[in-house]
């Protein structure tokens, strides 16, 4: 007689009483012999729930990454998958949204900042500081220069034509509307997203 | 959108994604969906299976869609309105409309003003080819001694919208569209019959349409052509009904309602024009009362959603005294600071710096060449992406795809690191209004950072110079409210809460018997926002998003109680958590439902009860005679656009700028209506439009399945599923040309010219156009020098500086090329 049995199985016909080293005795033991059980890449997995970035359906995403929040570990997306809980999408995903894991580690993705210098040929990398802080100053030197209080019809207008802004329609609301804030607190009016296109 | 909002009141799609299932027949017209956006085109095929639906296609390509549909029919590019005004037509002299749907919730009755006329293809108050605009005077309605608007219920008076609507289209016959739009008769007569049968009451079409649309110099008015179709069968408001606009973009719903366009403030608020000095003046204009009685024309009250914007943003500094900081809000001195217009500027040096967040700007507009040169001439750029976009290298050389000497490019570019959708919290706005939360899973890369953060660092950096220089008008920014826990990085969830709004006040109840909210609670819902600064709410339509209950955009329960594919409990609609807009024309005017499988919402005898939210005061009886559409005045649906649209209040046809005729067959005799009269052109985008002599193929562009945008050519698999750019080509042109499968072919415009891979298909063939033959094109957008795919030409290389004259949309749909085998 040969019964296969796993090791959770194993498992759980010893917590029926039956001691252990009596079953393997009786030629019971599992297979392969007390060895731990295979690892499932997902079992480990934080899962977060997201919405696809591409199209407008709002399709659903689970998101599996490592990484438990605990002190020196290393957080790291390796899949995702469609969410089967949600009403439009139904855990599908199309050719796009399937490939979102390759978006998300793209080899493209930029992790620093850099500038490139009038006339120059290549990127040079700078700290956030000094690219926030030339970038301010540029800012704050054209609207101090271009700023327009009374407009050529004489009309009172507040606005700043010369520097413009584009949002981006795959930002968040909340992105958005700190975007819209603070833009129109400079008096920003060149301003668009990809609600043309 | 443009062509939404002046027809029902607002500029969203009308139904859902998970309403599709309940439609008899779905269009599809002016879009791809089962290309473009596959996941939700699932739903069609469920309404196929499960509810015996038929599907019809109509474009200029056999696509993936179409080879799905029922019928698919071909059409020339930018000849919609030609087919849909002759539906429009057909659908009156056969008497196949939904009568009592169309006298109770339209403004077919209402009678307009005697020097309204229609000339020649010109609407009356035209000032001048040069000019490009109308006088809209004469386009509007005539009032009774209370304001209130004339009404002939007979519908026999001349002027009564119903009349001048069966006048204007009786000139769009079927042998108009058979020969204009190359389709041929018999086909347009199949498809008109299925549409007319959902004229009756239990039966509904709805319509999905995208950009196929939108990039016309027309494609405002070919919207409005389908939503007036829609009316006149009694379609919208309905289950399974609507018109349906597929929106691209993940969150490009919510970039709209929260106004990231020149002209506009959160919630659909329009920035003042430059004559605007008057705030009250301003608030008027705006605050639209009723123009027929018992209406509830909801933009009354606006108000408050705009004093509300207003102490949201600049708290106590906004005060009655100072108008809530009226003065403070920029003005606009030209109509729309767009991109077409930005980039004419930049183009003539007038532009110092440019700010783009997560836009691949040189590959999205017209004319990649004028956008290199323009480009160029900036002090600086700063480009903010997750991705090392074509934009941010403008001035590199990368061979043929872009040939520029990066030592004459003075430009100073920044580029920034920013997390992507994975690795931050936020709320997004799906096409269907559902604003859904979502999590960060993980760390950005490197050093990337949050765009809340790097526009904090830009604003505190600039807040700081204006406290210790001085400089121009600095009140605005030094009194900005900043009420985030974390100031450096707001929170997405404090944020969250500023657009959803708070009482900075106790208030009262109705009846003053009661506090409804106290000092410092969240906000229930817009019902509660008041104009004399004791509420404070970022984006008024969104108020109800996050209430003293918590995030309601994060509520997961995805229960259908009466199984109609409305789920109240996931996640949060604006407005009010409404699924489908305009619900209340899914009844009766008595309150009772047009047919038992279509019920939505009913009147119960109390209040309007059913599966969705009333779009709808939800006790006003059917007595009281409040119409469905309660942003309009009228409180009625608008086949007469009125003054909202800049060519006219009923759509009429004009040729793309790039035509393969030269002249509109509609009005032959004259050239100032072969293009949309009202639409802008720059003098040099003019010079470099192209002819049919020189340029003889119809081409349109496109999206495919396996790639979005320019963002997938750097996704590995989406590289290795569609590697190459390619352009499709018919069989017949092929032969002609002497072009066989695989082939390198040269592609040129007016403006430049790409090489692609040939793709020789059945799925575009020749029409017969006006007794000539047109050859069709088409090119997809996908592809760029940078990424993971292969290099490719950028397609916006071809296409033509001219858009649609209400929303300045390129024409990306039409426009002439010539083709060569390399």
């Amino acid at each position: 007689m040969s019964i296969r049995v796993s090791r959770r199985n194993f498992l759980k016909l010893s917590a029926t009483g039956v001691a252990t080293s009596s079953m393997a005795m009786l030629g019971f033991a599992p297979e392969p012999a007390m060895a731990s059980i295979r690892y499932f890449k997902l079992t480990a997995a934080k899962v977060t729930r997201n919405t696809c970035t591409y199209c407008s359906v709002g399709c659903g995403m689970l998101i599996y990454s490592r990484g438990d929040n605990s002190i020196n570990t290393v957080e790291d997306i390796y899949h995702i998958e469609g969410d089967p809980d949600h009403p439009v999408s139904r855990g599908s995903l199309c050719p796009r949204g399937a490939g979102a894991l390759d978006f998300v580690k793209s080899e493209s993705r930029l992790s620093h900042p850099s500038v490139r210098e009038p006339g120059s040929n290549e990127w040079k990398r700078i700290s956030w500081n000094e690219a926030l802080d030339r970038i301010a100053r540029h800012l704050k030197d054209d609207r101090d220069k271009n700023f327009v209080t009374r407009d050529q019809h004489g009309h009172l207008v507040n606005h700043w034509t010369t520097t413009g802004f584009l949002a981006a329609s795959a930002t968040s609301n909340e992105t958005a509307y700190l975007t819209q804030k603070i833009a129109r607190s400079l008096g920003v009016v060149v301003m668009d997203n990809q609600a043309r296109v | 959108m443009a062509g939404l909002a002046p027809t029902y009141g607002r500029g969203a799609m009308t139904n859902s994604w998970t309403d599709i299932r309940n439609a008899n027949l779905i269009l599809s017209m002016g879009g791809n969906s089962a290309e473009a956006h596959p996941v939700g085109f699932r739903w069609v095929i469920e309404a196929k299976e499960k509810n015996n639906a038929k599907l019809i296609s109509i474009d200029p390509r056999f696509t993936r869609t179409g080879a799905v549909a029922d019928y698919h029919a071909s059409i020339r590019t930018g000849t919609d309105i030609v087919w849909l005004g002759g539906l429009i037509n057909y659908l009156l002299t056969t008497d196949q409309i939904n009568h009592e749907y169309v006298k109770a919730y339209t403004d077919v009755a209402i009678i307009v003003k005697e020097d309204f006329d229609f000339h020649d293809g010109l609407f009356s108050g035209y000032k001048q080819d040069d000019i490009r605009a109308y006088d809209k005077s004469s386009w509007s309605y005539e009032f009774d001694e209370n304001g209130m608007v004339k009404e002939d219920p007979t519908l026999q008076h001349p002027r009564c919208v119903y009349q001048l609507m069966r006048k204007h289209y009786s000139r769009y016959t079927i042998e108009k569209v058979e020969s204009v739009c190359g389709m041929p008769r018999d086909q347009v007569q199949k498809v008109w019959d299925m549409i007319a049968e959902t004229a009756a009451e239990n039966k509904t079409m709805t319509i999905l349409y995208a950009l196929g649309w939108t990039q016309h110099s027309v494609g405002a008015q070919m919207i409005r052509a389908g939503s007036m179709v829609q009316l006149l069968l009694g379609n919208i408001g309905m289950l399974g009904g609507g018109v349906n606009a597929l929106r691209g973009h993940s969150n490009i719903q919510g970039l709209t309602d929260l106004g990231l366009l020149s002209n506009q403030l959160p919630g659909y608020i329009r920035l003042p024009s430059h004559e605007e000095q008057d705030f009250d003046g301003y608030i008027e204009r705006r605050a639209k009362q009723p123009l027929r009685p018992g209406q509830v024309s909801y933009w009354k009250y606006f108000k408050r959603f705009h004093v509300s914007l207003m102490k949201s943003w600049y708290g106590d500094a906004a005060t009655a005294e100072n108008n809530w900081c009226y003065d403070w809000l920029p003005k606009l001195t030209e109509p729309l600071y767009d991109v077409m217009h930005t980039l004419e500027r930049m183009h003539n040096g007038e532009i110092t710096g440019y700010l783009a967040q997560g836009f691949n700007f040189l590959a999205s507009f017209p004319n990649k060449n004028k956008n290199v040169e323009a480009l160029s001439k900036l002090k600086f750029l700063v480009v903010m992406d997750p991705l090392d976009i074509e934009t941010t290298e403008f001035w590199k050389n990368h061979g043929e795809y872009n040939d520029v000497d990066s030592s004459k490019i003075q430009t100073e570019v920044f580029r920034l690191p920013t997390t992507c959708f994975a690795e931050e919290n936020g709320a997004i706005v799906n096409s269907c209004r559902w604003l859904q939360w979502h999590w960060r899973a993980a760390p950005p890369p490197g050093e990337a950072r949050p765009d809340v953060a790097i526009m904090a660092g830009i604003f505190h950096r600039l807040q700081q110079m204006y406290r210790d220089e001085g400089g121009a008008f600095p009140d605005p920014i030094l009194n900005l409210t900043w009420p985030y826990s974390n100031p450096e990085e707001p929170n997405p969830e404090d944020i969250a809460q500023e657009y959803n709004g708070r009482a900075l006040a106790d208030l009262p109840s109705a009846d003053g018997k009661t506090i409804t909210h106290k000092k410092g609670d969240l906000l229930d819902d817009f019902g509660y926002l008041t104009d004399d600064g004791r509420t404070a709410c970022g984006c008024w339509i969104y108020s109800g998003a996050w209430t003293r209950a918590g995030n309601m955009m994060d509520r997961r329960d995805n229960s259908d109680p009466y199984n109609v594919g409305i789920t109240l409990g996931w996640a949060w609609a604006w407005p009010l958590n409404r699924r489908i807009l305009y619900n209340r024309a899914s009844a009766r005017p008595d309150g009772t439902s047009w047919a038992p499988e279509k019920r939505l919402i009913w009147w119960n005898g109390e209040r309007w009860a059913g599966p969705d939210i009333p779009d709808f005061p939800w006790t006003s009886p059917p007595e009281a005679g409040a119409s469905p559409f309660i942003l309009n005045q009228e409180g009625v649906a608008h086949f007469f656009g009125g003054s909202m649209m800049a060519e006219g209040p009923f759509p009429e046809h004009y040729e793309p700028f790039e035509s393969p005729l030269d002249y509109n067959p509609m009005h032959p005799d004259n050239p100032a209506a072969k293009n949309n009269p009202a639409a802008r052109i720059f003098v040099k985008d003019r010079e470099q439009l192209g002819t049919s002599k020189d340029f003889p193929y119809a081409a349109t562009t496109y999206r495919i399945t396996e790639h979005f945008h320019f963002w997938t050519t750097h996704a590995r698999l989406n590289a290795i599923a569609q590697p190459e750019k390619f352009v499709e080509i018919g069989e017949d042109l092929a032969g002609e040309l002497g072009i066989k499968a695989g082939d390198t072919v040269k592609v040129t415009s007016k403006r430049g010219f790409i090489r692609a891979i040939a793709v020789v298909t059945k799925r575009i063939h020749k029409l017969q156009v006006e007794g000539r033959t047109v050859h069709q094109i088409g090119i997809p957008i996908h592809w760029g020098f940078k990424g993971v795919a292969r290099k490719g030409f950028l397609t916006n290389t071809l296409t033509p500086v001219v858009g649609d004259a209400n929303t300045q949309t390129p024409e990306f749909k039409s426009f002439l090329v010539n083709v060569e085998k390399v």
